[in-house]
């Protein structure tokens, strides 16, 4: 299938006072049409700032995109001037990010910041738009959505902020939504209803989304392929099956045996990934696992290893996939 | 088992109510009743706002209660004065949700866990240092952190540092109001088996809120389900996820995605509609009844008897009445 985007070898960095924070070393990963992707990882390992420079939100400086190359149908967005990015950011690309608390502007009413993309993308009537929007509202789950859209965001409760939210990235029916922690803040009736509504509107839309998350449990239930991140670094990405049930690198392990799950036994132990992510100041030179992981041998430390392709969707960065490293089995308890 | 159960805290009533003004009432917790086991775990869940937080603080008199009553090993807490109330105030403990911000930036991590010892006047001297240094590896840290503040601690291990400010009077209980969801989940996982190692090794008793339900089953030995300021169903942890008894518990559980793809395509969830109603105008007789799947006629005119429908099971549902007169 073709692919919507494509990220090469995408390095970000930030400068502080302290010196250079490479928050994100060298991701690749792409998204076909219509599918979805999760990016999995703990806070700090680059997730955020990798969808955030998706759609050249990051600020600069403090921020940079060093290296690498972001192609989005075909052309390397990284090049775009900012005028060549508005033409697409919200159009073609539109994002949901994690606080529906602070990413809705409380001065507006509602109806007004969703008007705003379509009257700019779409050069339509003040009537149509509104027209327009009243009827995103409503595919949304917004019941009664004609008085709703005078409304402002504090009149909305948490849930109903995030469907006003995926109601103005969806309007101008972008071919990729980026949601950054999308239900994170939600209780979880509340998350299931986001979810569902997710899933349902890309079955009617085909909008390919990329999902970024650390909720193993709605990895499961709404992404078709896992980038797993760590340390700025994609460590394992595979197809949801390959992920959860074939697992091959330590910190993929680590993940799932350290959740607790809700249809099994409690006698099973939780296992913790002892430890903490390295800092990104001074990231080390081999794997950043290294100090956190059980299996790690004496060239883990120096050199970051190769990608190995146990098949053809799954990619593995670890030293274990060496032919001749010794073999070890995950058991997934 | 059941009979040299020694019941350490029992709640009866209870009631915590905030007054907003303009004659509006926030009611918070009302009228809860629950016992806690000495040496268990006791999990209390619901999603936010629904007053477990309040009922955690309201237990140990960060709130005082509006009416009921709480029993502490068989006296009342909020009758306690002098000596006594100050070895409830040791006995007790609390561990809270921000790691960052239970710490005063401005006390060295020593000086932080040693404070109750201070207060109690536990120990002095070399003494106190030499007991600080061993809280601090209980939990895992180590002498060299004593001297330092907290800023220089990642959220894990502040937690620890918390864990250890709460261990060092030697209390017989601890509430910690969701000490984990503010963690990533590696780091979850190692306060979690933290707690539980104590919990083995002090004979302590917890109090654990959460809104994290795959948490809660596993580290709790009773699990209570809140909705705005009530107790809908208790249970034994197993127990509830394998059999819940109210709507609300079987919507919460259903909610909750499972780690794993093939599971999660096959489920059929149970979605509510809606949100939560305000705690302030809350719907008449089942508080739920506006998002319940299974509302009935009963449900708006009479608010459901909490009540024991199977030995060790508690459940306040019209769908279980069985002593209803009419």
């Amino acid at each position: 299938m073709e692919s919507l985007l494509e990220v090469h070898d995408l390095h970000v960095s930030f400068d502080t006072y302290q010196g250079e924070v490479q928050a994100v070393r060298g991701v690749s990963f792409d998204v076909k049409k219509g599918e979805t992707v999760a990016i999995v990882g703990e806070s700090g390992c680059g997730k955020s700032v990798t969808a955030q420079s998706l759609m050249r939100l990051i600020s600069t400086p403090p921020s940079r995109i060093k290296s690498g190359a972001i192609l989005f149908r075909g052309q390397d967005i990284t090049r775009f001037t900012e005028k060549e990015m508005q033409q697409i950011r919200g159009s073609e690309m539109a994002m949901v990010f994690q606080d529906p608390m602070t990413s809705l502007n409380p001065t507006m009413p509602v109806g007004k910041q969703i008007v705003e993309g379509l009257i700019k993308h779409h050069k339509v009537s003040r009537e149509r738009a509104w027209e327009w929007a009243t009827d995103t509202l409503q595919m949304v789950g917004i019941p009664s959505p004609e008085s709703r859209m005078k409304q402002y965001p504090h009149q909305f409760s948490g849930g109903m902020r995030q469907r006003v939210m995926i109601a103005i990235a969806l309007s101008c029916s972008p071919k990729l939504l980026i949601a950054d922690e999308p239900t994170t803040a939600l209780d979880v009736t509340i998350e299931a209803q986001i979810i569902e509504l997710m899933k349902e509107l890309q079955k009617r839309l085909g909008t390919a989304i990329i999902l970024i998350t650390h909720d193993l449990g709605v990895v499961a239930e709404i992404a078709d392929r896992v980038v797993v991140m760590y340390a700025g670094k994609v460590v394992e990405t595979g197809t949801v099956d390959e992920i959860f049930y074939r697992p091959r690198h330590p910190y993929t392990w680590g993940l799932l045996q350290s959740m607790p799950r809700l249809d099994q036994e409690k006698s099973r132990e939780l296992r913790p990934i002892v430890g903490t992510p390295p800092e990104l100041i001074h990231p080390p030179p081999g794997c950043p696992f290294v100090p956190r992981c059980k299996y790690a041998m004496k060239i883990c430390q120096q050199e970051m290893p190769d990608m190995a392709c146990p098949t053809l969707s799954h990619r593995v960065f670890c030293w274990l996939e060496h032919p001749m490293a010794p073999t070890v089995h995950f058991v997934r308890s | 088992m059941e009979s040299k159960r020694e019941k350490i805290l029992e709640v009866k009533n209870l009631k915590k109510y905030f007054y907003l003004g303009r004659n509006q009432t926030v009611k918070a917790v009302d009228d809860v009743s629950f016992d806690i086991y000495r040496g268990e775990t006791f999990g209390l869940v619901g999603e936010s706002g629904c007053g477990k937080s309040t009922i955690g603080r309201t237990i140990i008199r960060l709130y005082s209660a509006t009416s009921g009553q709480i029993l502490f090993n068989g006296e009342d807490v909020s009758k306690l004065k002098g000596e006594k109330r100050k070895q409830f105030n040791r006995k007790m403990q609390m561990i809270f949700q921000d790691p960052y911000a239970s710490l005063n930036p401005r006390m060295t991590v020593g000086d932080i866990v040693a404070e109750g010892l201070d207060i109690h006047g536990l120990v002095s001297g070399d003494k106190r240092r030499e007991t600080v240094v061993q809280l601090l590896r209980t939990v895992g840290l180590n002498e060299e952190h004593a001297d330092r503040f907290p800023h220089e601690f990642s959220g894990g291990q502040r937690q620890r540092i918390g864990i250890a400010r709460a261990l060092a009077v030697e209390p017989e209980f601890i509430i910690a109001d969701e000490p984990i969801s503010a963690l990533d989940v590696s780091i979850q996982a190692q306060v979690v088996n933290l707690m539980k190692r104590l919990q083995r090794e002090k004979g302590l008793t917890y109090l654990f809120i959460a809104h994290d339900l795959s948490m809660v089953k596993y580290i709790s030995d009773r699990v209570g389900v809140m909705y705005l300021g009530s107790l809908v169903e208790l249970a034994e942890s197993e127990e509830l996820y394998a059999e819940p008894l109210h709507p609300y518990t079987e919507a919460l559980l259903s909610a909750v995605p499972i780690p794993d793809p093939k599971i999660e395509k096959k489920r059929e969830r149970i979605v509510l509609k809606g949100d939560v109603p305000s705690p302030i105008n809350p719907p008449s007789g089942c508080r739920f009844r506006t998002r319940c799947p299974k509302v009935m006629d009963v449900c708006s005119e009479k608010v459901p008897v909490w009540q024991e429908v199977k030995p060790q099971h508690w459940v306040a549902c019209h769908l279980y009445s069985t002593s209803d007169p009419s």
